[in-house]
């Protein structure tokens, strides 16, 4: 649900970063992060928590400059991606616009990227929406580690 | 889900009643979210200093959380949250299904006061949007 401001010429959108445990949500995050303009992008918020793994959640607020007239801002969002953390997730995607699925492309992965996404169209079924018709991409995330010394 | 068109005439009149019930009575700042974490209005002298946008995402995941303990117990919500601070104090109300006044006030302003104000301003702003 983007937010439309007319007073300030402003559109609003929510941007959320999904996947299994592990799949680099919120590296994502911190490489667009460190790669955009300063211009361009606010300041990322990332939840204190023990260890390297999201609890919460992570928020990345960007400003993309203008499409007739409209300021366009995107908030960037990942969830946790750990399995018990399905509430969490459910509340991340409240009011999304986009997704991006960040998929793990090891084999020994694989049953987490499917177990994740069908979490992922459960959760948005639960928030009256539907997987094909929200705006979605597929990221393979981790290709630079297809060689060896890193498992297939 | 719909889009959420903000228009000026919206903003004008919930900030109009955001500033008689609350910024007049001594609160500092409020922000006016959605459950998504966009804010909708950000009224009071305090409000250009905050960081707006990261205080919203976490206003409105917090909440949600809350609403999560409630079910755990029993509870379908809590229609509020309040942190006090050595100085500074947060109050969250949910207002209807979709909307969250966040209000900051420091310890000259009774909590009281402030769910009473949140109270009394909880329906208007819900006519405002749902007009």
């Amino acid at each position: 649900m983007a937010l439309i401001d007319l007073n300030k010429k402003e559109v609003h959108c929510k941007i959320v970063y999904y996947g299994p445990g592990r799949c680099g949500k919120t590296t994502n995050l911190l490489h667009i992060y460190a790669t955009m303009n300063e211009q361009h992008r606010g300041k990322m918020l990332t939840i204190d928590t023990k260890g390297d793994r999201t609890l919460f959640f992570d928020l990345l607020p960007l400003n993309l400059g203008k499409i007739s007239g409209f300021d366009i801002r995107i908030q960037l969002y990942t969830v946790p991606g750990q399995v018990m953390y399905e509430a969490t997730r459910k509340l991340v995607l409240k009011g999304v616009d986009g997704l991006v699925f960040v998929a793990d492309p090891l084999r020994v992965r694989q049953a987490r990227n499917i177990e994740s996404l069908e979490g992922l169209r459960q959760n948005l079924l639960d928030l009256h929406m539907n997987l094909e018709e929200t705006p979605l991409v597929l990221q393979y995330n981790k290709r630079d580690l297809v060689t060896p010394p890193f498992p297939p | 889900m719909a889009d959420l068109v903000l228009t000026a005439e919206i903003q004008n009149k919930a900030t109009e009643l955001i500033e008689n019930a609350l910024i007049k009575a001594g609160v500092s700042a409020v922000l006016l979210i959605d459950g998504a974490g966009n804010v909708l209005a950000n009224c009071g002298a305090r409000g250009a200093e905050i960081d707006a946008i990261s205080l919203a995402a976490l206003a409105a995941a917090s909440l949600g959380a809350t609403a999560q303990i409630a079910k755990l117990i029993g509870e379908e919500d809590f229609s509020l949250l309040f942190h006090k601070g050595k100085t500074g104090n947060i109050h969250f109300g949910r207002l209807g299904n979709d909307l969250i006044l966040v209000t900051i006030f420091t310890d000259e302003v009774s909590l009281g006061l402030v769910r009473c104000r949140v109270t009394e301003i909880t329906q208007p702003i819900l006519d405002i949007f749902e007009a």
